[in-house]
């Protein structure tokens, strides 16, 4: 079905998918110097695609500052986050786009190895994405650049997508995260510096370097700078890929893409936060709000958010790599809580035992995965109290 | 080293850039729980126990593997801290098996005293600890996952500390487990039983088979003649276990605590280390005679065989060279068949109803009690092997109060022991007693080191190598006059691994090896009181060394009972009866 009203909305921008001339762009960026590319990442405030929102041009400063000589870029093309789709079409659509913005990156830190981490699960990719990293690769041997860019497959698991289990996957050990610091800017892929950036923020590294820093600025809020790729699904008739400025509120996005009855819109995955038509009209897509991904999901009136919610905890127990106490346990802890209150096993009181011990998985899990966990489990509760009891 | 500022609960302190907040805490007197951290291992920061606070941190930071930055405040008691440890305790007993009344690590389990101190509800959250049955295939020691809190200790301990990587962290999520290469039970994988891993283990999870009921059967049964052996390592590290400061020697009363557990006879391994080095050296002096004397192709280095966890070892990882290894059984086994040959028919005894009963530092010794081959008197030649924490079991459960106890000595005739014997227990104390008999035998003199202190083949370094020049050789000796003697020692099989590849690429040129599988040698061995650190170690280590220059004889060819053994029973070294009885074979295993 065709969106007409997203073709008339103001916020609607075409720059990831847009017809660039790549090589031009990649010989702009080989001829700026470190400094002056970090000075206009910084200064265009883009964030990381991936869902963290790391200052990109602050990254690839720290790294750049390092004094080892062997250093790494790395694309996390892990794609994990459920509803996350936006990376599989960018890798399809504009390889050469995320090629040109980690060489660009090998330019500004120092870096002769790139790596693709891609999601085992989009493996079926690897054949034609070779094909075009081998004429990248040649590309910048003529231009006597001295960067290659390889694929490293993933095996299936969703914490491979942070950064550190990424690594240890490369390395080929358990992908269970590391101890930060050192970061990997300081100490990643095999102990040296590493950039690991998401392939929608390489995508926007090459585009501002392109058109420079105030094209970026001028889209968007303060705090969330342009624009980002937003893969909507659920109930919704229409279901896509689609780029938009960031800092709309939900109000704004529901009446896009809403069927009309949308009950709640679970923004960032099952790590994000889910809200309720009544927040709606108060709540910004964007990192002063609920950050995401790209993950927009949205239920109507239809759909019992206890199984949402038991959805994601489900999620969440296999997931886990297990290594740290309160995530391994938390979230069985949470999932088994919510089934016992559910069939009456235990009293709903139970359930402020499990948000008073979601914050200790908020605050001391040793990676993103177990300190996200509460978001889902407490929006879904605090907003959806009643679905979840009864 | 930059020097970082910071302050912990507002107290100033100012500490070596690199240093963890932990540590940083430590000098200031304040202890911060820890569960999956270990002295000996690298940083793993997954129990989150040890979480802080930070001013502007978004979370809690983990202090084991945090290193200070200028100008961080911390502090370590606040109620979110508190709130923290108290989830995450509660969240472990939660996976646990609460059975703590029926487990061997009662009272000395470190989850257990963290919940005390924290006054824990063990049943505030859902019971998700796993049912899984216990793998009981080793006969050194058991695996029993529904203990485990996957501080992966054991594994970074296998891996880590000794190369071997028989365990591993496997599946995710709440499937995650300690296994083995597939799963496979204990004694079908690459494991060698030396037990560091059940040094390391905090709670009940990893535990050594035991064999105390066994034992207490056999002295109650009137039937039979029970006789028990202690092994060098035990009497220095005994006491930890019984109330006393690591390092304290105890041997006299171990001897009268034994005495009254109604052992029949108390011998000590040192009198069989003692045997163990005529037969050795004068094996190593053969080979020598072989190579340079009669120039006949001889393997060497000729390599140590009284470590059963590093025999395991070589048998797996390195098969081609099993030929390198001496022949001679250890000490341990060496006493048994003694007991149940020399001793029974000297003292008319059955040795159908003797029962020989070994206390050792050392895990794996179960298992080499147990090779189908140790059985050369006609019988098991040991039957019972405990650990040095299985005997304090005993003795505690006898109710001997062992502070208090007088010394005494032990019995004759396989009791008499030299200072050359109690040094086995160290690393480098096999090569230094074999090298105080060699060079004697060859020389008449003794070795060429002030106090017979062969300090070169001491201390806690990974592999350390020392040249000996002999010189002034006895006539039947002479084809080793000028010879400089190379010799090399290791311990931890991590060490022992690294001298192993040179050997196997020829580029190892020495003459004799001494190999012990555990950290210190036997005193870090894995039946050895819990806990287990470098300080520990050395502070035994210096045990063994002092009771060796307290000993009258330091020789192990001047030990009289092992003198009046040859003279009556073996004749001379590597005699044929001695190679009936007291050498060996091995056998080639798997990798995997």
């Amino acid at each position: 079905m065709i969106n007409e009203k997203l073709k008339k909305y103001k916020k609607k921008i075409d720059i990831i998918f847009s017809d660039t001339d790549c090589p031009a762009i990649l010989d702009k960026g080989l001829k700026m110097s470190a400094d002056d590319i970090i000075k206009e990442l910084i200064d265009s405030g883009l964030k990381g695609r991936g869902g963290a929102g790391f200052p990109t041009g602050l990254k690839w400063k720290f790294a750049s500052q390092q004094k080892e000589s062997k250093k790494y870029v790395v694309c996390n093309a892990d794609e994990g986050e459920p509803g996350t789709f936006k990376d599989r079409e960018i890798l399809d659509k504009q390889i050469t786009k995320v090629l040109v913005g980690m060489a660009i990156c090998a330019h500004t830190i120092g870096a002769d190895e790139g790596y693709i981490y891609l999601r085992g699960e989009y493996n079926y990719l690897i054949p034609q994405l070779n094909k075009e990293i081998e004429k990248f690769n040649a590309e910048l041997k003529k231009r006597k650049v001295n960067f290659n860019i390889y694929i490293k497959s993933g095996s299936g698991a969703y914490i491979c997508g942070e950064e550190t289990a990424l690594i240890e996957s490369m390395e080929g050990k358990r992908g269970e995260p590391r101890n930060k610091p050192p970061f990997p800017v300081v100490e990643g892929y095999l102990n040296k510096p590493t950039v690991v950036n998401n392939v929608e923020t390489f995508v926007y590294t090459a585009m501002i370097i392109q058109n420079g820093a105030k094209f970026f600025k001028d889209l968007g809020t303060k705090d969330s700078r342009g624009g980002k790729v937003f893969s909507v699904s659920g109930d919704t008739p229409y279901p896509g890929i689609y780029e938009l400025e960031l800092g709309m509120t939900l109000e704004e996005f529901v009446e896009l893409f809403g069927d009309g009855d949308t009950k709640a819109v679970q923004v960032g995955g099952a790590s994000g936060f889910c809200v309720p038509r009544r927040k709606f009209k108060d709540t910004i897509i964007g990192f002063e709000g609920v950050p995401t991904g790209g993950s927009m999901m949205l239920f109507n009136s239809s759909r019992s958010m206890y199984n949402v919610l038991h959805n994601f905890l489900e999620f969440f127990c296999e997931e886990s790599c297990g290594q740290c106490t309160p995530c391994r346990v938390g979230c069985q802890q949470l999932l088994k809580g919510i089934e016992s209150v559910k069939n009456k096993k235990l009293s709903p009181k139970y359930l402020d035992d499990l948000r008073n011990m979601s914050d200790t998985m908020r605050n001391s899990s040793k990676c993103g995965l177990g300190q996200s966990v509460p978001n889902a489990f407490n929006s879904i509760l605090e907003n959806f109290k009643e679905e979840v009891i009864y | 080293m930059n020097m970082i500022k910071v302050t912990i609960n507002d107290m100033p302190i100012e500490v070596q850039e690199g240093t963890t907040i932990h540590d940083a805490a430590k000098k200031l007197k304040i202890k911060i729980p820890t569960l999956c951290y270990h002295p000996d291992l690298s940083v793993a920061g997954n129990c989150r126990i040890c979480v802080v606070e930070v001013k502007g941190s978004r979370t809690l930071v983990p202090s084991c593997s945090m290193p200070v930055a200028d100008g961080m405040e911390i502090y370590t008691n606040t109620l979110k801290v508190r709130k923290a440890r108290k989830d995450v305790i509660e969240l472990l007993l939660a996976e646990h098996n609460m059975d703590c009344t029926k487990c061997y690590k009662n009272c000395n389990c470190e989850l257990q005293a963290i919940a005390k101190d924290y006054i824990s509800e063990n049943d505030r959250f859902i019971d998700v600890a796993i049912k899984k049955h216990i793998d009981k295939s080793s006969p050194s020691y058991q695996k029993d996952d529904s203990k485990c809190i996957k501080c992966q200790r054991c594994v970074r301990t296998c891996i880590e500390l000794q190369h071997v990587g028989a365990f591993t962290m496997a599946h995710k999520g709440e499937h995650v487990a300690v296994e083995t290469f597939l799963d496979l039970p204990i004694n079908e994988v690459v494991c060698t039983n030396c037990g560091q891993c059940v040094n390391r283990c905090p709670t009940g999870a990893l535990t050594e088979k035991h064999y105390i009921e066994e034992t207490w059967a056999a002295l109650a049964d009137p039937d039979k003649y029970v006789v028990v052996q202690t092994a060098p390592a035990v009497r220095v590290a005994l006491g930890e276990a019984l109330g006393f400061e690591p390092g304290k020697r105890v041997t006299g009363q171990m001897v009268t605590a034994l005495k009254r557990m109604g052992f029949n006879a108390v011998f000590d391994t040192n009198f069989a280390a003692d045997l163990t080095i005529m037969e050795e050296g004068f094996e190593l002096l053969g080979r020598l005679k072989k190579a340079l004397l009669e120039k006949k192709p001889t393997v060497l280095p000729m390599m140590t065989s009284c470590s059963p966890g590093w025999i395991k070892y070589i048998e797996h990882e390195f098969p081609t060279l099993l030929d390198n290894l001496s022949t001679c059984k250890s000490p341990q086994q060496m006493f048994g068949v003694m007991a149940k040959t020399y001793y029974a028919k000297k003292m008319k005894i059955d040795p159908a109803k003797m029962v020989v009963v070994s206390v050792m530092p050392c895990t794996a010794k179960k298992f080499e009690a147990d090779r189908p081959e140790m059985n050369s008197s006609g019988y098991k030649d040991v039957d019972y092997v405990i650990t040095t924490r299985e005997l304090a079991l005993m003795i505690q459960q006898a109710g001997i109060d062992f502070p208090a106890l007088e010394e005494e000595k032990c019995d004759s005739i396989l009791g008499d022991y030299t200072g050359a014997a109690i040094i086995f227990g160290a690393t480098g104390g096999v090569m230094e007693a074999a090298l105080r008999t060699a060079y004697e035998v060859v020389t008449g003199r003794d070795v060429p080191f002030k106090n017979l202190e062969i300090l070169p083949v001491r201390g806690m370094e990974g592999v350390k190598q020392a040249t000996i020049k002999i010189e002034g050789c006895l006539p039947d000796w002479k084809f080793l006059e000028g010879v400089e003697l190379k010799v090399a020692i290791a311990h931890g099989l991590t060490n022992a691994r690294t001298l192993m590849q040179l050997v196997e690429k020829g580029e190892a040129p020495f003459h004799f090896i001494e190999i012990m599988a555990c950290p210190g040698g036997c005193l870090g061995g894995g039946g050895q009181p819990i806990p287990t650190n470098l300080e520990i170690r050395e502070k035994r280590m210096a045990a063994i060394y002092a009771e060796d220059r307290g000993l009258p004889v330091r020789k192990s060819h001047e030990n009289p009972e092992v003198q009046m053994l040859y003279k009556e029973f073996l004749k001379e070294p590597n005699s044929h009866l001695a190679h009936e009885l007291l050498h060996t074979h091995y056998r080639k295993r798997e990798k995997y």
